[in-house]
C-alpha cells in the first residue's frame, strides 16, 4: 500500500529539513512541472487525475483551476491561498501533514501556483497551530534561500514568494469568501457568489483557495503520473485520504490509507475496534457538519460518492464515533453550541435560528422538552438548510441534527417523556 | 507641554511593518498586529487598539470589529496564563465537561473569570485538532492532551 502523503511521516521521524526532503524525492515534482511543462499542461495532469478538494466539499480541484484567467490579460498579482483554518469539529489532519512534513506543502504550492501563474501565496492557518506555523515558516526561509521560493525559481522564469498568515480562532474562515476578507484584515464575513474568487478574489484579483492535504497531493501527482494517482484508490474517487476516528476507540488517530477503503476496517483494523464495554452506535464520517450515519453503513466506501448517496458526506475523512454511553442528544447539543458560537451573524436564519436549536437541545436535555419540539427541531432543519442561508454554514450544522432526527428519534422522545436525560445520572 | 508618548514600542511598530509588508494593503495585518500588541502586553487595550489602527490605516472602529470577531483576541486583561479549554464534540465525548469541573475546582474560577492572584484566566476553546488525543487543552499556547484529574494538578500547580 502507498502513502505518498505520509512517506516522511511516522511515530520516530522528524520533520525532514530541506536536504532530507530532496533526498527523499522532494521536489521532483515541482522540477518536472517548471523544467519540462508548460502551465496548461500540468493543469491537464490535474484534471486526468480526478482529485478532488479534501478540505470537505470534495469539488474537482482541476475544473476549480480551470476557472482563473490566464495568459496576457489576466490581473496580476494572482493569488493562490492555501486554507489550514482546520477547525472542523472532530479533525485532525491538516495538522499532521503541516507539522510533520512542511516542505511537501510549499512544494505543491510552488506547483499550483506555476499552473495558475500566480505570483504570491498564502497560507491561512489558525491561531492555535502555533508548531505548524513555526515549521512552516522555518521551511519557507529554507526554499527562499535554496533559490525554490523568490525570483526565478529553479533558474526558471517564474517567481514565487509564499506568507504565512495566522489567524486568531474562527470556523467561518474555513469558507473560502469569508477566508478572503479575513486575509484582508476584516470580519471573516462570506462574499456573494458570483464573482467567484478564482474571478475576482483577494483584493479583487484571481484567486485560488485550496485545503493544505489537496495541494499536499499535487507534487505526488506530477512526479508519478496521473494514472498512478487513480491506481491508488479503491473506487472511482482518486488518490489516498488521511482518514482519522475518534472517540471511545482503542487506538484513536490518522492514517493514510486507500481512497474509498470501508469505514469498518478504518474503525477495526485501525481504530482498534470500540473500547471495552462500549458499543458504536452512529458515527460522523467526515467532522461535525456531516450527517451521521449508523452500523448499517460501515461497510460503504468511505469515499465522495458513496458517503453522498448514504446521504452524508465525506467532508474531511475524519470520522467521530458514537458510542453507546454517550447521549445522542446531548451531542448534538453539542455540535449546535459551536456552530451557534461560530456563525459569523452576517446573516439572519443562522444567526437567530442556530441559538434556537441549541436552546431547545438544552432544554431537552435538562428534563424541559415538549412534545411538539421534534416538529420545531425538524422544521429548523428545513430553515436552516440549503438555499435559505448566505454560505453553507447552517446547512452544515442542521446535517448532524437532521440525520440524528432521523436514527435516534427515540432518544429525543425519551428525554421528552421521562422529562430527563436518560444518561444524566452519568454525567 | 510634554511630548506625547507613543503607545506603542519601536519592537512592536517594527514586527507590524513587517507583517504589513507582506500584502496589497496594510489592513490585511490586522489580526498579526492585535496578536503583537497582544504577545507584548497579553491583551489589547482601547489605547494599543487606536495606535495599531492609525499604523494599519483603519480606523480604530474597524479594528475593534475585527478584535471583537475573532476567539484568540482578548480586549480585556487576562491571566499571565490562558487555559483554553477545548469543548467540542470529540473533547465532549471524552469526558471535557468533567475536565472543567476539576480546573474550576481546582483554580477556583469559572469560564471567563481570573484568578485573584492574576495568574490564570480559564475559556472554552472550538475544536483543537487534536481530537485523538481528546481531551485537550492549551496552556499559553502548549497543547496538553489525555486529560484527566490528576493530569491537571500535574500541569497546572497550585500553592493552596
Amino acid at each position: 500500500m502507498e502513502t505518498p502523503l505520509t512517506k516522511n511521516i511516522g511515530p520516530d521521524k522528524t520533520p525532514p529539513n530541506l536536504e532530507q526532503y530532496q533526498a527523499n524525492g522532494g521536489y521532483r515534482g515541482a522540477r518536472n512541472a517548471l523544467r519540462s511543462m508548460l502551465p496548461n499542461e500540468v493543469l491537464e495532469v490535474i484534471k486526468q487525475s480526478n482529485l478532488r478538494g479534501r478540505g470537505g466539499a470534495g469539488f474537482p480541484t482541476g475544473i476549480k483551476w480551470s476557472f482563473v484567467p490566464m495568459g496576457e490579460t489576466a490581473r496580476h498579482p494572482k493569488y493562490l491561498v492555501v486554507n489550514a483554518d482546520e477547525m472542523e469539529p472532530g479533525t485532525f489532519k491538516d495538522r499532521l501533514l503541516m507539522e510533520k512534513d512542511p516542505h511537501q506543502l510549499i512544494e505543491g504550492m510552488i506547483i499550483s501556483a506555476y499552473t495558475l501563474e500566480a505570483d504570491i501565496g498564502y497560507i491561512f492557518i489558525r491561531g492555535e497551530y502555533i508548531e505548524s506555523a513555526q515549521r512552516l515558516v522555518e521551511a519557507v526561509e529554507e526554499c527562499r534561500a535554496a533559490g525554490l521560493l523568490g525570483k526565478h525559481i529553479l533558474n526558471s522564469r517564474f517567481d514565487f514568494d509564499i506568507h504565512v498568515h495566522t489567524s486568531a480562532g474562527r470556523y467561518i474562515c474555513g469558507e473560502e469568501t469569508a477566508l478572503l476578507n479575513s486575509l484582508e484584515g476584516k470580519r471573516a464575513i462570506p462574499r456573494a457568489k458570483p464573482p467567484f474568487p478564482q474571478v475576482s478574489g483577494l483584493w479583487g484579483k484571481p484567486t485560488v483557495v485550496n485545503n493544505v492535504e489537496t495541494i499536499c497531493n499535487i507534487p505526488h501527482i506530477l512526479a508519478h503520473g496521473a494514472d498512478w494517482f487513480k491506481s491508488l484508490s479503491l473506487t472511482e474517487d482518486a488518490g489516498t485520504k488521511l482518514y482519522g476516528v475518534s472517540g471511545r476507540v482503542n487506538a484513536p488517530g490518522c492514517w493514510e490509507l486507500p481512497m474509498g477503503i470501508t469505514a469498518r476496517e478504518i474503525i477495526d483494523n485501525y481504530a482498534g475496534g470500540m473500547q471495552d464495554g462500549y458499543k458504536l452506535r452512529g458515527f460522523l464520517p467526515g467532522g461535525g457538519s456531516t450527517n451521521f450515519l449508523t452500523e448499517q453503513h460501515l461497510d460503504l466506501h468511505m469515499d465522495y460518492t458513496a458517503i453522498g448517496k448514504a446521504g452524508s458526506r465525506l467532508g474531511t475523512g475524519t470520522m467521530i464515533i458514537l458510542d453507546d454511553q454517550t447521549c445522542p442528544v446531548g451531542m448534538v447539543k453539542n455540535l449546535e453550541h459551536f456552530f451557534a458560537q461560530e456563525s459569523c451573524g452576517w446573516c439572519t436564519p443562522c444567526r437567530d435560528g442556530l441559538p434556537w436549536v441549541e436552546q431547545i437541545l438544552d432544554d431537552m436535555e435538562h428534563g424541559r422538552g415538549e412534545p411538539q419540539d421534534i416538529d420545531k427541531l425538524m422544521r429548523q432543519t428545513r430553515l436552516l438548510g440549503p438555499g435559505n442561508t448566505f454560505c453553507a454554514l447552517a446547512p452544515g450544522a442542521m446535517g448532524p441534527l437532521e440525520s440524528a432526527l432521523r436514527y435516534f428519534r427515540e432518544d429525543f422522545e425519551a428525554h421528552i417523556r421521562g422529562k430527563k436525560c436518560p444518561w444524566a445520572a452519568q454525567v | 507641554m510634554m511630548e506625547k508618548l507613543p503607545v506603542l514600542s519601536p519592537e512592536e511598530i517594527a514586527e507590524i511593518e513587517s507583517e504589513a509588508s507582506h500584502y496589497e494593503q496594510k489592513q490585511a495585518a490586522s489580526i498579526e498586529a492585535l496578536k503583537i500588541v497582544q504577545k507584548h502586553r497579553g491583551w489589547v487595550s482601547d489605547e494599543s487598539l487606536k495606535a495599531a489602527a492609525e499604523l494599519l490605516e483603519m480606523s480604530p472602529a474597524e479594528l475593534d470589529g475585527v478584535a471583537t470577531f475573532y476567539n484568540l483576541i482578548f480586549r480585556r486583561p487576562v491571566g499571565k496564563k490562558v487555559v483554553l479549554l477545548c469543548d467540542s464534540v470529540s473533547c465532549w465525548i471524552m469526558g471535557c465537561d468533567a475536565i472543567k469541573d476539576t480546573l474550576s475546582e481546582h483554580l477556583g474560577i469559572d469560564y471567563g473569570e481570573t484568578t485573584a492572584d492574576g495568574e490564570y484566566t480559564l475559556l472554552p476553546v472550538a475544536c483543537q485538532g487534536a481530537c485523538d488525543r481528546a481531551p485537550v487543552m492549551l496552556v499559553n499556547g502548549e497543547l496538553e492532551t489525555h486529560l484527566d484529574a490528576d493530569k491537571i494538578k500535574q500541569i497546572i500547580v497550585r500553592d493552596n
